[in-house]
């Protein structure tokens, strides 16, 4: 007697034979011929053609029948809207059933058939049911307002049922709240400015009682809605967060990460002090450490969440190590997400412990795996300063003689090298037997470089060299450009025996090469030997700044959002959802509350994850910051290895030997010097003619001329007529923006052009992209008779509601007095809304600019501005455009500045700016891309004005 | 959330599919059978996949895989565990969770799914209310059912569905009432060659088995409640209670159900029952290798280690392996290269081993990596950890009920590297 039966007629009449039973006079007959339908359509097979017969069954008082018919119903109503029609009825007598059973069944099946006809019938029933009393009722129907919204946003706007939902949040029964959050976070989703989670105190009390009562999916909801809320202080922050902790204890993984998130986000603001505060550290271990016993896949995303964690925060999972041992019969997507926290919890205290495992790992059976693993121990020796053990390791590893072993780690040793100079040299010996055994480019091209550079320890460097060079042809363009420096390298070391090998080198790679990069370098290298062999050594052989920390740490200000989005998918993907979610829909930017000092008085942001060397650091310059491409020494390939930089007399040296032959390489296109693995910003794009800028240093590049005094307020324009006298019963309407010391204001002038008093003024803006609002009603006390005029500051504020306007800046105004209501819409210059603290820290800017993608880079020109960079420069400063950092390259001057929009959105450009040349070059980077054009038009505006 | 369900089985095709908002066409399945292929082994399918349109969230349990289609941003936490639920419900209805039993069953499957989840939002997932909402096929209720006519959804609502305890019904009466929990603890650890422990850890349930009539109110409290710091409860159990007095209080769900679950951390020091000594080696230039491993007990707290499974995973270059175990039996799977011995129990007076042989492809490379040992046993009345029930009070009804607790000390991924 089992079901497999409804899946074995195949027969040609296999339609026409159902049609017959569920014509049947039998109950029985029918409702097996139901059951055959069912099975069919669960396979994917079309059965629609018995969408009448079907819901002819559906008027019976047997409960199992007409689920089945239900779920038909469900399936095929969409390709069928005037049948479905037929079932409206039965639908609308089952909602009056006095079974809540029946009740709850008909609104749910009525709110997910998809057709118009049926949601307009729909209606009645849902508000019925949403005030039925029965809470089963109840919680289904507040879904069925979901359902709804979704086939009909506007009809359930219109029907009032999103004021019935909210009302549900303050039920009586815990489900039936959980599912009206539910419902409003999926509704407010697709509407982020509609303000639809209205949370005060009063409503975050009754969610979080709701949260000790309701279903465990019921809490995930709860959750998720009380992360978005922010609390006014520290005190309340603290009281959430000791209501939420006994919710780590649960069962239901997803309700525990959860409740995590909601911890994070609330633990910005409790003070550092606080024993509350180490408590709740204390308490976030244990629970995230229980996720890794769960099933792989919960154990997947568990990880990619701790990995994030682990950044913020490292001192909560800082002894808890061992969990991150892999075990053989991982997955190994579990293996690598778990390397790599291991890689970011260590430490001095426990490097030895992380060599061993990794070492274990490196002699597993996937190849990924022990590459990845090989590679840990690189990264773990830069992190850790203390590099013995993992020389030896990696010593003990190439004695192994597994070839990708080997390679893997002569790449790794590079970069320890390039940390650590002059420390390790000893295993060069080592690296040096296992030659042959490298046919990785990637492995090659590093251990060309080490020959290179230590060229004068290994003896016969000449000959290693020389065997490299045979097959030149043949190698990959990462080595060749390597083995031609490594030359180099050699014969201003030792030029009298490596005379013939450095001219051979230098004509294969000028004559026989198609490759432009290679061509261009073995030129450089032919003019510098040849002009001036001193010269041409500070250059090559001159000193590198040392490599140092992670490099793939997440950017600070993309990790405090991403903390935001715990257990999300923006988690598992360490991206922010606007960066995937499908056309934009419902994103909303979330950030972390800031600290908050009512018990605290000031504190040094500690959100610096723990090891980023601070900027005082003279010697080495962060990996991650270091955007300035060399020259000479381009290709080192992994991105671990910062470029090496020159010393600035080096520079200037080189400047002159390159003459003006060479400017093209260096001007506008980073890819003409970069070659295949060069993605450095413009920023970086020409280094070699920063001359004497380089000063000192890096800190020295970025010195800019920051002695503009600030000015009263940003331009404002003259004003303009927004609403002629004929449109509006004689009231005539101009009027401006204008910024000044942190407000905004609208600066109106009406007219009366009528010959009738005008009283009760009033004025109301619709929603738009950036949430303007009048700050004051509008205050005219006077009556305005016949042809006055009345000038008034209308104060505004960025709190009300956002919602996106085409074009962006839109502004739509209705302005009301005793005679009519008027409308008009106005465009609003971007910079009104210029933050004053748009000024960007160099390291933060560097790195976002970096960071943000450069599809998101858009470029302007701005025509016909006499001005120089100095007047450019202030002139922004007063309408809050900040100069960042300033360099003179080939007597144009990079203007790099940021500025924030209200909404906290930064906006980066670079300024260029020719002397003589009334045209500017202005490429702006955003991660809101579509604000660029409005923001050149505030540029366009401000400096021509 | 979620939006559809698709039902995969190994060969990859998909034998049941449902759509919770509109119909989500097949062919977004193609993705995942893209990544399918490219990991090599079902289980490394990545769990999370992004299409184009949609974003695909699976699990992989009984050679099924799950999929489901999500359109826009969930905590993918909340499908995966959603999924493990539809799997463990599906076990619980059907016995197994196979592609045969669904599709035995594929009206009720369907029927489940309906009750499970509405537009996306889970309903009733408790297994109680599910099977008070559409009965669980038996043979006998089927034969009942096709001779009076009745159905076997229930026509009303359910009581446990809205109460405040919604894991208990209402009016549950046995003629013996009965109270059995089982205390099992599972030892995670990973060994390494010199026998030192690399990390361990215990993984302990308390599984409960609960028939008691009317609304029992109970409170479990243990003789070392300290050793458990880091749980996880069932929803009924009172948290604050927990916190204050460290004593379990609970109304319990009907039948079988996990009351909590908890984790005595590698802090602590985990004693390991047995110890392995082994030698693994191939030879150079020689198509052979010689194994040699013998198991003996540890800290077994007095008790009978009994069951023990070792499981290896030979290299690829291993032809065949000829063994002679001291006891139980072993067998090789060429294919595979899975070596499974069969121990049984240890006695200390004679040791159980395994030796012999070891066949390797000739011309093949020595093989680099050395085989993990996967190590099962088993301990009776013994909680490794030490934790001990001190006793069970009931209030609130009036019957004396049976009560018993149960040991087990498991094995769980337990490694020895070699």
């Amino acid at each position: 007697m089992t079901d497999s039966k409804y899946f074995t007629t195949t027969k040609k009449g296999e339609i026409f034979e159902l049609k017959a039973e569920l014509n049947s006079d039998k109950k029985e007959k029918k409702k097996e011929a139901v059951k055959k339908v069912i099975a069919s359509m669960t396979v994917g097979k079309d059965v629609s053609a018995l969408f009448p017969d079907v819901v002819n069954c559906m008027q019976t008082d047997n409960l199992e029948l007409k689920k089945l018919v239900y779920l038909y119903l469900m399936n095929y109503a969409k390709s069928q809207p005037d049948m479905a029609i037929m079932a409206v009825n039965t639908f609308v007598k089952d909602c009056e059933d006095p079974n809540p059973l029946i009740r709850a069944l008909a609104v749910r099946t009525m709110g997910c058939i998809r057709v118009d006809k049926i949601t307009e019938y729909l209606c009645e029933p849902l508000r019925k049911c949403l005030k039925d009393e029965d809470p089963y009722v109840r919680k289904t129907a507040a879904v069925c307002v979901a359902k709804l919204h979704d086939i009909n946003a506007q009809l359930v706007e219109d029907q009032g049922f999103l004021d019935t939902l909210k009302d549900l949040i303050s039920d009586s029964n815990p489900m039936v709240v959980a599912n009206a959050v539910a419902a409003l976070s999926e509704i407010a989703e697709s509407h982020p400015s509609s303000n639809l989670l209205d949370l005060n105190p009063q409503s975050i009390n009754k969610l979080l009682t709701a949260l000790n009562e309701c279903t465990e999916w019921g809490q995930i909801f709860i959750l998720d809605c009380l992360a978005d809320y922010a609390p006014k202080d520290d005190r309340e922050a603290q009281s959430i967060c000791e209501r939420v902790t006994p919710r780590l204890s649960h069962a239901n993984s997803a309700v525990v990460l959860s409740a995590v998130k909601v911890l994070m986000k609330f633990m910005e603001m409790l003070s550092k002090d606080l024993d509350y505060y180490s408590t709740l550290l204390k308490k976030l271990a244990p629970p995230l450490v229980t996720l890794l016993s769960a099933e792989p896949e919960l154990q997947y995303v568990a990880l990619r969440n701790i990995n994030l964690i682990v950044q913020k925060r490292p001192e909560i999972l800082k002894h808890e190590m061992k969990v991150f041992f892999v075990k053989y019969n991982d997955p190994i997507y579990v293996k690598l997400e778990k390397l790599d926290i291991m890689i970011r919890l260590a430490s001095q205290a426990n490097i030895a412990q992380v060599l061993a495992e990794l070492k274990e790992y490196a002699t597993e059976v996937d190849v990924d795996f022990v590459r990845k693993a090989v590679r840990a121990i690189g990264r773990c020796a830069i992190k850790v300063e203390s590099a013995e053990r993992c020389v030896s390791t990696l010593l003990d590893l190439i004695q192994t003689k597994v070839s990708y072993v080997v390679q893997e780690a002569v790449v790794v040793i590079k970069d320890i090298f390039r940390k650590y100079p002059n420390k390790y040299e000893s295993v060069i010996a080592t690296l040096c037997e296992n030659l042959d055994s490298l046919d990785e480019p990637e492995a090659r091209a590093a251990m060309t470089w080490i020959v290179g550079e230590y060229a004068e320890r290994i003896d016969n460097a000449d000959e290693l060299l020389e065997g490299f060079l045979e097959g030149f042809h043949d190698e990959s363009t990462q080595v060749q450009l390597q083995l031609l420096t490594a030359i180099v390298k050699l014969f201003l070391k030792k030029p009298t025996e490596t005379q013939g090998l450095v001219q051979q080198v230098l004509s294969l790679a000028t004559q026989d090469s198609d490759n432009p990069d290679l061509r261009d370098r073995g030129y450089i290298y032919w003019r510098l030997l040849s002009t001036d062999p001193v010269a041409a050594k500070e250059v090559v052989l001159a000193e590198k700044p040392l490599i140092s920390e992670e490099t793939d740490l997440i950017e600070p200000t993309l990790l405090d959002e991403l903390i935001c989005y715990i257990g999300t998918l923006a988690s598992v993907y360490h991206k922010p959802p606007s960066a995937f979610v499908e056309g934009g829909r419902g994103v909303v930017l979330k950030s972390l509350p800031p600290r908050t000092a009512s018990s605290e008085s000031t504190e040094s942001p500690e959100t610096t994850p723990a090891g980023v060397p601070t900027g005082e650091q003279p010697d080495a310059i962060p990996a991650q910051g270091d955007l300035l491409g060399d020259l000479l020494n381009l290709d080192l390939g992994p991105p671990a290895s910062g470029p090496p930089l020159p010393a600035s007399s080096v520079q200037m040296a080189a400047v002159d030997l390159l003459g003006g032959g060479l400017d093209s390489l260096m001007g506008d296109e980073p890819e003409g010097i970069g070659g295949p693995n060069f993605a450095a910003p413009p920023a970086a794009a020409a280094p070699a003619n920063v001359g004497a800028a380089m000063g000192s240093g890096l800190s020295d590049l970025f010195d800019l001329t920051s002695g503009v005094g600030t000015l009263s307020g940003s331009y404002v324009a003259p004003k303009a007529v927004w609403l002629p006298a004929m449109k509006a019963k004689g009231l005539e309407i101009s009027g401006t923006f204008t910024r000044q010391v942190g407000s905004i204001s609208m600066d109106l002038q009406l007219t009366n052009k009528a010959l009738q008093v005008m009283t009760d003024f009033a004025i109301q803006f619709n929603r738009n992209s950036f949430g303007l609002a009048p700050a004051a009603p509008l205050q005219i006390h006077a009556p305005l008779s016949p042809n006055q005029t009345v000038e008034i500051s209308l104060p505004l504020s960025t709190v009300g509601s956002v919602m996106k306007m085409e074009p962006l800046n839109n502004l739509q105004v209705a302005v009301k007095n005793n005679i009519d209501v008027f409308y008009f819409s106005t465009l609003y210059p971007l910079h009104i809304l210029f933050v004053e603290d748009g000024k960007m820290d160099r390291q933060m800017f560097l790195a976002t600019w970096k960071d943000i993608p450069s599809e998101n880079e858009a470029q302007f020109q701005i025509r016909d501005c006499p001005l120089s960079a100095d007047a450019a420069s202030g002139r922004l400063q007063s309408s809050n455009i900040f100069t960042v950092a300033r360099r003179n390259v080939e007597g144009q001057d990079m203007l790099y500045q940021s500025l924030k929009l209200t909404n906290g959105i930064w906006v980066l450009a670079e300024l260029r700016v020719q002397p003589g040349n009334p045209s500017f070059t202005l490429s702006l980077k955003c991660r809101a891309p579509e604000v660029s054009r409005h923001v050149y038009q505030a540029y366009e505006t401000i400096l021509k004005n | 959330m979620i939006h559809s369900l698709f039902l995969i089985n190994c060969s990859g095709d998909i034998f049941l599919e449902k759509h919770w908002k509109s119909v989500v066409s097949q062919s977004v399945c193609d993705y995942f059978f893209e990544a399918q292929e490219k990991a090599a082994d079902v289980e490394n399918v990545p769990p999370v996949i992004s299409t184009p349109h949609h974003y695909l969230i699976s699990i992989y349990r009984d050679k099924l895989f799950f999929v489901s289609v999500i359109q826009t941003e969930v905590p993918p936490l909340f499908v995966i565990e959603f999924l493990h639920r539809v799997a463990d419900t599906f076990q619980d209805y059907f016995g197994e969770c196979s592609e045969a039993a669904i599709k035995d069953n594929v009206v009720i499957v369907y029927e489940l799914l309906e009750e499970m989840l509405d537009n996306g939002f889970p309903l009733a997932t408790e297994s109680n209310i599910l099977k008070e909402l559409i009965k669980p096929p038996t043979i006998l209720r089927s034969v009942v059912n096709s001779i009076t006519g009745s159905s076997n959804v229930g026509d009303t609502l359910p009581t446990g569905q809205l109460s405040n305890i919604p894991w208990r019904r209402a009016g549950v009466k046995y003629t013996n009432n009965e109270a059995y929990f089982d205390v099992v603890e599972e030892i995670d650890a990973i060994i390494d060659k010199s026998g030192s422990t690399v990390f361990a850890e215990i993984q302990g349930v308390i599984d409960a088995c609960i028939k008691l009539s009317g609304m029992p109110d109970l409170s479990l409290s243990f003789m070392n409640p300290r050793l458990l710091d880091d749980v996880s409860f069932h929803p009924c159990v009172r948290f604050k209670r927990w916190e204050s007095e460290r004593v379990l209080s609970f109304i319990p769900p009907d039948g079988n159900f996990r009351l909590i679950s908890y984790r005595v951390s590698s802090q602590n020091l985990v004693a390991i029952p047995v110890y392995v000594k082994h030698s693994i080696s191939f030879k150079e230039n020689s198509s052979c290798g010689r194994f040699d491993i013998t198991i003996g007990p540890k800290q077994n707290m007095g008790k009978t280690v009994e069951g023990i499974t070792v499981t290896v995973h030979m290299p690829k270059v291993v032809l065949n392996m000829n063994l002679t175990p001291t006891q139980g039996s072993y067998t090789f799977d060429p294919v595979t290269k899975v070596m499974t011995w069969d121990v049984g129990k240890i006695t200390p007076q004679k040791l159980p081993s395994l030796k012999g042989l070891v066949n390797l492809q000739s011309g093949a490379p020595r093989p680099e990596e050395n085989p993990s040992l996967n190590i099962q046993f088993k301990i009776q009345q013994l909680a490794i950890s030490g934790l001990k029930v001190n006793r069970l009070d009931m209030y609130g009804e009036k019957y004396k009920p049976f009560k018993g607790v149960k040991y087990i000390t498991k094995a769980g991924k337990f490694q020895v590297r070699t």
